[in-house]
């Protein structure tokens, strides 16, 4: 019994009670640096292991045209995701909906792929599920886990192609833009403006995503919908009211002529508002809606005739005799010529210089012109003269300063500068020194040579002339603060001249076609030489020519010569200034009229009969000019 | 009897009444989940089981030392046959399917032998060890005491039950110490199983031989058995890597899972490291009881058996588990007052026996949820699910109750 003296036995029931107390010490300590120290952070694992975040895709702000009505809405879609889990069940889940949701393995594989990228978020199935398929998926959602099936709010463009270029279409982010601090905030597979005003105001448009929670099991079946964990709501865009006349814009991609590819341009010349802005062909903006369709997208890529292009912005042609009223303003402006100087070599059809011979348009000359009348005739011979009287250095100088090799800055993405000579030393660079002589300045002076513009470019000039003599940068969405203009020291006296001169090519020059008996149009057409093909015809109009109220420019590649376009712009416009209201007017008010000569009015409108006039759209009831008859 | 109830210990019976509640809630919860469980309704059958031990308690409290005593090679007897047969006939189930670790009658799962072999080897070893009137001396001497404990040891490790089989030899070490066994004894003893563990590199190993060497020259014992000690410290660097590969797959994962919980999140570590957040996201009052979100959606596993201690950290948070360990602690200390009061060396070794395998599981299960030592899969007493191992821990509280009375009895006064 010696080894269970009381005495020993003591001693070893102390080393037993410091073990043991030791250890409850470590325990004790183990469980603090878990639950006190370690808390925020387990509890944050504790969170991500149980809840799901599903975003919650914010509505994209409206945009309206000047009369409040609709371009871009959104309109009630429903998305089918699935809970992300391991990839190998998600395939099991995605083979088992695949027959219901009509999937095949490629789309299948684009699922999971989009899933690799983001696998904590749900694995986007059909970003846009017809109802039909929503229903059955929803009767057979006991046996799909981690279905989720949600209302979201998708973009439509009502007026489909016919503002496609303008307004742009949204698409989803992709991971370059992500890269950019611009969409740095969008969250993975959240969509984005892709072009025109959807990319270009985007971030007021695009909203705040919202998130939601659900709480997953540990083998990522869902346990609850809501209440797991508080909502956080959606911030939706703030809606974007455009500068666009919608009607005009349905009237422009009505009247432009069918299979044609050009543009159309209609500006406020006294603000620099875009009033419409038309390219074709166009395509489809809802078809991007999510996510374009392979087939469609590689349609539109392979189309040569280029649907994507905005052909306003994004395209540069010639200006021919368009460009001809800015060499008369630049030597207006210096001085160097009045309406009324005569050159002094008349037009016989062509002009000798140096050891070539520069052709006029018209092979029959015009004689001796004024500037007023070479403006009107596009007198080349006239121009040449003047160009070289100008000077290349002049007319370079000028013509950088005035714009004509910078973009517009019109607040629409992609738009591309014009090309144009920086100076003499250009000539240099593309010649050698001395190697060019300054027959380059007849090219230039007739807007052939080096020198391409963008519609909106020309566009531009036409609104400095048709306006207070300011060349303003065209807008769609009015800028906060004053809109940015430039003047170029013209005086009133000389832009009522250069005016006069525009009203006589419709009046009286080479687009007498569309002379309108109830507006005074004036423009001019130009017809820009084509290596590839017929030539592109130009037209750039305003009106009325005393105080314009709307300039319009437009191109048809192809159209041979600009007389083609003019009535397409003078139609434009008689419909913006209501001008067949007016014709209605003027019947109603005289019926004693002559009759058959209304349709002259409008040229290309079917005469109407004029009992029919209770049929007649009554919509134009903007302020109308007072009616003109010549 | 009305006499005896009022003499009973009754610090022991209130901390065990309490834990015995406490741990039932606990296993209700532990059924509340959002995902459907086999273990919703598990907490009643622990009720019957409870009341099962209560029976078994109140028996073996009524059972005299004496009679144990004697009783205690027969007991042992059939347990030893009980292990033996389970190798033949045993069936596995539950997370250790692939084990032999239960006996079953006509396709029902009865119990587990293992469980009770720990109360016979405990009796056991106090009968033999209370025979001997002078402390071991040498090794040699141990030798019997070895056998008791490593027979079934042995049967165990064969289920395999690794982590029942620790107990054995936790079991036979602090009764060793309790019997007055010299520490240096003790160490020489475990000097194999230290040379097992640090044979996992060999400068470990190799610095560890040549401390064993230094401590056989300062401790000097026999010449035959330091030659011996130091024989099978070699033999443990030699077999190490055979042995490391004999191990079960789930079985190497654990131990590697233990030392990196990260080397496979999905798989092996998803236990620990979902153990830890349960725990660790309980903060310091808990997420509230049954509301537990790691156990309701079915993140933590076994949360009814090996990680039911998690569910107290998640639902009731630090204070939760210091009121837990705290009645464990004053579990384990008021077994080791009784040892020290006891009438008899056999009673004395019983109980202190009884404290260390109480102890041993205690630490093992809750150190295993903070990932402070590697899973084995071992029940918390009082807390976790399992029929076997609560008869146990009543046996053991029973015994434990009869040894205060006596020593009340004979009135041995309070210190």
């Amino acid at each position: 019994m010696k080894v269970f003296h009381p005495h020993l036995i003591d001693r070893r029931l102390r080393v037993a009670r410091l073990a043991v107390w030791v250890t409850a010490i470590v325990l004790v300590l183990a469980f603090f640096r878990a639950q006190i120290l370690g808390h925020g952070k387990y509890q944050l694992q504790s969170e991500t292991n149980r809840l799901r975040p599903i975003p919650l895709p914010a509505p994209r702000g409206l945009i309206y045209d000047r009369h409040g009505q609709v371009i871009a809405e959104n309109v009630p879609g429903y998305t089918v995701a699935l809970l992300p889990g391991p990839e190998g069940s998600l395939r099991a889940t995605l083979w088992r909906i695949a027959s219901l949701v009509r999937l095949d393995s490629a789309a299948m594989e684009r699922i999971l792929a989009r899933y690799r990228r983001a696998p904590y978020q749900p694995a986007l199935v059909l970003p846009d599920a017809p109802f039909e398929i929503v229903s059955a998926l929803e009767e057979r959602r006991l046996t799909i886990p981690g279905l989720i099936i949600q209302t979201e709010p998708k973009r439509s463009y009502p007026d489909s192609t016919i503002a496609a270029h303008l307004v742009g279409y949204v698409g989803e982010v992709t991971e370059g833009e992500r890269n950019t601090t611009r969409w740095a905030a969008v969250r993975l597979g959240g969509l984005v403006g892709k072009d025109g005003l959807e990319r270009e105001y985007d971030d007021s448009l695009r909203g705040k995503d919202g998130v939601r929670f659900v709480e997953v099991s540990a083998l990522g079946r869902m346990v609850r919908e809501g209440g797991a964990a508080p909502t956080l709501d959606p911030i939706p865009g703030a809606p974007l009211h455009t500068s666009i006349d919608l009607d005009l814009q349905r009237f422009i991609a009505k009247r432009f002529p069918a299979g044609q590819r050009g543009a159309v341009v209609a500006l406020n010349p006294n603000s620099g508002e875009i009033l419409a802005l038309y390219s074709a062909p166009g395509y489809d903006p809802n078809a991007f809606v999510g996510g374009v369709d392979p087939d469609y997208w590689r349609g539109l890529n392979e189309n040569e005739a280029h649907p994507l292009l905005d052909r306003a912005i994004q395209a540069r042609y010639p200006p021919g005799s368009t460009w001809k009223l800015g060499v008369a303003a630049m030597a207006l402006k210096r001085g160097i010529v009045t309406f009324r100087t005569r050159m002094p070599i008349p037009c016989r059809g062509g002009l000798q210089y140096g050891n070539r011979f520069f052709r006029c348009w018209n092979a029959e000359g015009h004689g001796a012109l004024t500037l007023s009348e070479a403006i009107a005739q596009s007198c080349d011979v006239y121009f040449y003269q003047l160009g070289l009287k100008l000077g290349l250095t002049s007319l370079l100088e000028d013509a950088n300063e005035w714009g004509f090799r910078t973009r517009t800055n019109i607040d629409l993405p992609g738009e591309i500068p014009p090309e144009f000579p920086s100076g003499p030393e250009y000539y240099d660079r593309l010649y050698g020194p001395r190697r060019w002589t300054s027959a380059v300045s007849l090219n230039l002076a007739i807007g052939q040579g080096e020198n391409a513009q963008t519609l909106v470019s020309m566009v531009r000039m036409y609104q400095m002339v048709a306006g207070d003599g300011r060349s303003r940068t065209p807008y769609v969405v009015r800028p906060v603060g004053a809109v940015p203009a430039t003047t170029f020291d013209l005086g009133p006296d000389q832009l009522e001249g250069l005016r006069q001169a525009l009203l006589a090519v419709v009046e009286q020059g080479t687009a007498r076609g569309s002379r309108l008996r109830s507006l005074t149009i004036a423009g001019k057409t130009a017809t820009a030489q084509n290596p590839h093909g017929p030539d592109h015809g130009w037209f750039i109009g305003f009106a009325p020519a005393e105080k314009p109220e709307i300039v319009v420019g437009a191109i048809i590649e192809f159209a041979q010569h600009g007389a083609a376009v003019a009535p397409l712009v003078t139609r434009i416009i008689a419909r913006y200034l209501g001008a067949d209201s007016i014709v209605a007017d003027i019947r109603l008010l005289l019926p004693a009229d002559t009759a058959p000569q209304s349709q002259q009015l409008l040229p290309g409108l079917a005469p109407r009969d004029s009992t029919s006039i209770d049929t007649i759209r009554t919509d134009t009831t903007r302020g109308v000019p007072p009616p003109r008859n010549r | 009897m009305a006499s005896r109830l009022r003499e009973i210990d009754k610090p022991l019976a209130g901390v065990v009444v309490t834990l015995a509640a406490y741990g039932l809630a606990t296993l209700y919860s532990a059924g509340q989940t959002d995902v459907p469980t086999l273990v919703a309704t598990i907490w009643q059958r622990q009720l019957v089981w409870l009341a099962l031990g209560f029976l078994c308690a109140v028996v073996l409290f009524r059972v005299s030392p004496r009679l144990l005593e004697w009783a205690t090679p027969f007991g042992y007897g059939i347990v030893a046959f009980l292990l033996f047969l389970t190798l033949l006939v045993g069936t596995g189930a539950g997370t250790a399917a692939a084990t032999k670790s239960w006996l079953a009658i006509g396709g029902i799962r009865v119990g587990q032998p293992a469980e009770l072999g720990k109360i016979a080897v405990i009796l056991m070893l106090a009968r033999w060890l209370a025979e001997r009137r002078e402390p071991a001396a040498t090794l040699r001497q141990l030798l019997p005491a070895c056998v008791i404990a490593g027979g079934p040891f042995l049967l165990v490790m064969l289920q395999p039950d690794l982590g029942s089989a620790i107990v054995y030899v936790a079991i036979l070490f602090t009764m060793l110490f309790w019997a007055g066994t010299k520490p240096s004894l003790l160490l020489l003893l475990a000097s194999p199983a230290i040379g097992l563990i640090l044979a996992f590199s060999t400068v470990v190993w190799g610095a560890w031989i040549v401390l064993l060497f230094g401590l056989l020259l300062l401790w000097r014992p026999y010449v035959w058995e330091g030659l011996a000690v130091m024989l099978a410290n070699v033999a443990m660097g030699v077999v190490a890597l055979p042995f490391w590969r004999s191990l079960a797959p789930y079985q190497q994962n654990r131990l590697l899972a233990f030392l990196n919980p990260e080397v496979d999140p999905r798989a092996t570590g998803w236990h620990v490291i979902q153990s830890k957040v349960a725990i660790g996201s309980g903060g310091l009052l808990g997420k509230g009881f049954t509301d537990g979100t790691q156990k309701r959606l079915a993140f933590l596993p076994a949360q009814h058996t090996d990680f039911i201690f998690s569910v107290v950290g998640e639902e009731l948070g630090f204070v939760g588990v210091v009121a837990g360990l705290a009645l464990f602690v004053a579990l384990v200390l008021i077994l080791c007052r009784i040892a020290r009061r006891a009438t008899d060396p056999y009673s004395s070794l019983c109980v202190f026996g009884i404290a260390g395998m109480l102890f041993t599981h205690i630490l093992e299960n809750i150190g295993m949820t903070v990932n402070l030592l590697p899973i084995t899969g071992i029940p918390l007493p009082f807390f976790s699910y399992g029929g076997s191992f609560l008869l146990t821990c009543c046996l053991a509280v029973g015994i434990s109750l009869r040894v205060a009375w006596e020593s009340r009895q004979s009135g041995y006064a309070e210190l």
